[in-house]
């Protein structure tokens, strides 16, 4: 691999940095934005993406509070995906004052209960990726709980009215992991599925360390449904679409973002990927006319392709930095409250690289993008089918 | 449900819950061996395990493909060299968390909770060293040989690597079961199991058998991890320890110490999930849906555990191999 030197020189160099800047900070007060997102387990090599992001994010957009005196820290912890694990941390983060946002998560199982956590002493959190509605409809944590992608009650109809009507599919198998987020978009896909006539023959959970979907697809093949709909994330996805195919199964095969990851072909294999679509609430970097620049300097950074999340996790820090930076001026230089911090974040109003960006009362991004993307061979030649811009429900 | 539908998932149910069985029989094995000469449940087994399995992707995925060698034979030496690493940290497990907790005569759960922390130890160290080169996700190259369907009846085909599995597994058990009964190794093996104090009076190093039974569990855990790699394609850090507590499981369910034992009961616990997995949301019209297959099949475990403790094919008695 020719990534193996880089990737030692990146660490190396990022350890190089962290004490450079832990020096430089003796002299400017900190202030510590935490990441959180799997960075062990299966789903890291997302997390890792989020957690890159927003360190370059800290680089670039921290120098306008640096004049102010404030030095910006970046603190990365790992949820393992887990929502005690994340919690746990939550409760951490919570008891360090110096901590006046968090970029976190990516699995909605683990964004609700941290936030009721953060809730606590209005502790502002911006999530990159959680779908699932409850964030931001929960009335505790409404104060400080955003995101900055779409929702799976819209993204789950966006998928069934693509079943139905480009892929004309009458029968379905639909199948979730059991996460707050699988279970939640598979629900709204079937409902909307329903509504569009279709028949749903099968829809079940699976245990989310399952590895043997026999049982499941052995009935398929005598049922014959035209799609199986999986809700949950890329590991057990792309294994379910290799023992699909090496059963002989040729239904579609369609799920939400949580499949948007470029293992997603290295896992299912090259050749299963005929019939994989997916949606998404993250638009391809290919999409976004302002990411060049971004992709440059990440690449140069990391010394790896950013992640389909690492340009939300990108603009969940700038969406925080920015926040500080208002308050910090806002109070003529003294070091802001969180619930301050909080409150300046849903008053965010500019143009990230995702796209405008600025909050609903519930914390919804105003306007997110739904895609439809056809899986190819490999990632990088996956195509858009569909593009959808949606208002965030009831503002 | 129709008695078609039945009949016709049948086959294919049973030919796929023999496989899980095999690869749940295939790291039983090795718990069940080192169960037998020291009493001693050995939890980093499953990590072995897992190292086996991602050693086996490694070289298939960076010396063997593309070599132009015969996909069985890039297997076979795959599956050596993963036995040879996982039989050598087997060893070193041994000499580093057990041969001093024994020398020092410490309680028979010290060794328990060394086994565990060699287990988060292993799944950590190769993680980083994982990640250092790119990610730690590890999917089974793809070589169509294995994948290339066989028919067997109208109903059922299976793809090549079960065949391999099958023959395999069967070869495990086989010379697992030469080995402990004919040769000279598995006299001294089953010595120890039975006194090993009396066994060093006779003039048996126990040291050194205690450390060659090590190395022949490992050994069988690196080809498990292999086949399991190959059955199901992904593997990564955190891949021992489900795989692991069912072949556990089935070790206990055929009598923990008995070689055969561990291959009746990793087949009956393979088959179980599969069955009931396929046909109790069927039956229940898909009330209680496949995710509850473990319930079952554990509690069926525990109902066998109540009417004969020491599992199917276990004996109370001395001779413990």
């Amino acid at each position: 691999m020719i990534t193996r030197r880089t990737v030692l020189a990146a660490i190396a160099a990022t350890t190089a940095a962290l004490f450079a800047s832990t020096a430089l900070a003796q002299d400017k007060q900190t202030i510590k934005i935490v990441t959180q997102s799997p960075l062990s387990g299966p789903q890291s090599v997302i997390g890792e993406g989020i957690m890159m992001g927003a360190q370059l994010a800290v680089a670039e957009f921290s120098k306008e509070v640096g004049d102010l005196g404030y030095q910006i820290v970046l603190q990365p912890e790992d949820d393992q995906a887990t929502p005690n694990v994340g919690v746990a941390n939550a409760n951490r983060i919570l008891n360090d004052a110096a901590v006046l946002g968090v970029v976190a998560h990516y699995n909605s199982g683990v964004a609700i209960p941290s936030s009721e956590v953060y809730a606590k002493d209005n502790l502002v959190m911006v999530s990159p990726a959680a779908t699932n509605p409850t964030l931001t409809e929960q009335e505790s944590t409404r104060a400080i709980a955003n995101r900055i992608c779409g929702r799976d009650d819209i993204q789950g109809p966006a998928g069934a009215n693509f079943a139905a009507e480009t892929l004309k599919a009458k029968k379905v198998y639909i199948i979730n992991d059991k996460s707050a987020y699988g279970s939640g978009i598979a629900q709204t896909f079937e409902e909307a599925m329903k509504k569009n006539g279709a028949e749903v023959v099968l829809s079940t959970g699976v245990d989310q360390n399952e590895t043997d979907f026999s049982s499941i697809l052995n009935r398929a093949r005598i049922d014959k449904p035209d799609l199986v709909y999986y809700g949950g994330t890329y590991p057990q996805g792309g294994l379910i679409i290799k023992q699909m195919r090496q059963k002989g199964l040729k239904a579609a095969f369609l799920g939400g973002d949580g499949l948007d990851s470029g293992d997603l072909q290295k896992i299912a294999g090259a050749e299963s990927m005929t019939g994989v679509y997916f949606t998404t609430t993250a638009l391809p970097l290919s999409q976004m006319k302002e990411a060049a620049p971004f992709v440059e300097s990440y690449k140069a950074r990391f010394s790896k392709d950013p992640e389909v999340y690492s340009v939300y996790g990108y603009d969940s820090a700038h969406v925080i930095i920015s926040a500080i930076t208002a308050a910090v001026k806002a109070k003529d230089g003294e070091m802001p409250t969180r619930a301050e911090v909080a409150a300046a974040v849903r008053q965010t109003n500019f143009t990230g690289i995702t796209g405008p960006i600025s909050f609903t009362k519930k914390g919804d991004v105003a306007t997110a993008k739904y895609v439809v993307i056809e899986a190819a061979k490999s990632a990088d030649a996956n195509k858009i089918v569909k593009v959808l811009e949606v208002a965030a429900p009831d503002v | 449900m129709s008695f078609s539908i039945f009949f016709e998932l049948l086959p294919s149910t049973l030919a796929d819950g023999l496989v899980l069985g095999l690869l749940y029989a295939s790291i039983a094995l090795g718990y069940t061996m080192v169960y037998g000469v020291l009493g001693l449940i050995n939890f980093a087994h499953s990590e072995i395990f897992m190292v086996g399995a991602i050693v086996a992707v490694e070289v298939l995925t960076y010396v063997l493909l593309g070599s132009g060698l015969h996909p069985l034979l890039q297997l076979l030496f795959a599956m050596t060299i993963a036995a040879a690493v996982a039989a050598a940290l087997a060893g070193l497990a041994e000499r580093v968390a057990y041969r001093p907790l024994r020398r020092s005569n410490a309680p028979k759960l010290a060794p328990l909770i060394t086994a565990i922390g060699i287990s988060l130890f292993l799944q950590d160290a190769v993680r980083f060293v994982e990640s250092l080169f790119g990610q730690f996700i590890r999917p089974f190259p793809s070589i169509p040989f294995f994948d290339d369907m066989i028919q067997v009846s109208s109903t059922l085909s299976v793809p090549m690597k079960s065949v391999v599995i099958l023959v395999v597994a069967g070869a495990m058990l086989g010379g697992l079961t030469y080995t402990v009964n004919r040769t000279r190794l598995g006299k001294a093996i089953r010595a120890v199991a039975t006194d090993r104090t009396a066994a060093s009076l006779m003039g048996i190093n126990v040291n050194r058998i205690v450390l060659q039974t090590f190395l022949i569990g490992g050994a069988l855990a690196g080809v498990a991890g292999t086949l399991y790699a190959l059955q199901f394609g992904r593997v990564d850090p955190f891949t021992g320890f489900i795989p692991g507590l069912k072949a556990f499981t089935a070790a206990v369910l055929g009598g923990i110490g008995s070689i055969p034992g561990a291959m009746v009961g990793g087949i009956l616990l393979g088959l179980l999930e599969m069955l009931i997995g396929t046909f109790v949301p069927l039956l229940t019209d898909n009330a209680i849906g496949t995710e509850y297959k473990d319930i079952f099949a554990f509690g069926i475990l525990i109902l066998i555990l109540i009417l004969k403790p020491s599992g199917l094919m276990g004996r109370s008695s001395t001779e413990k191999v």
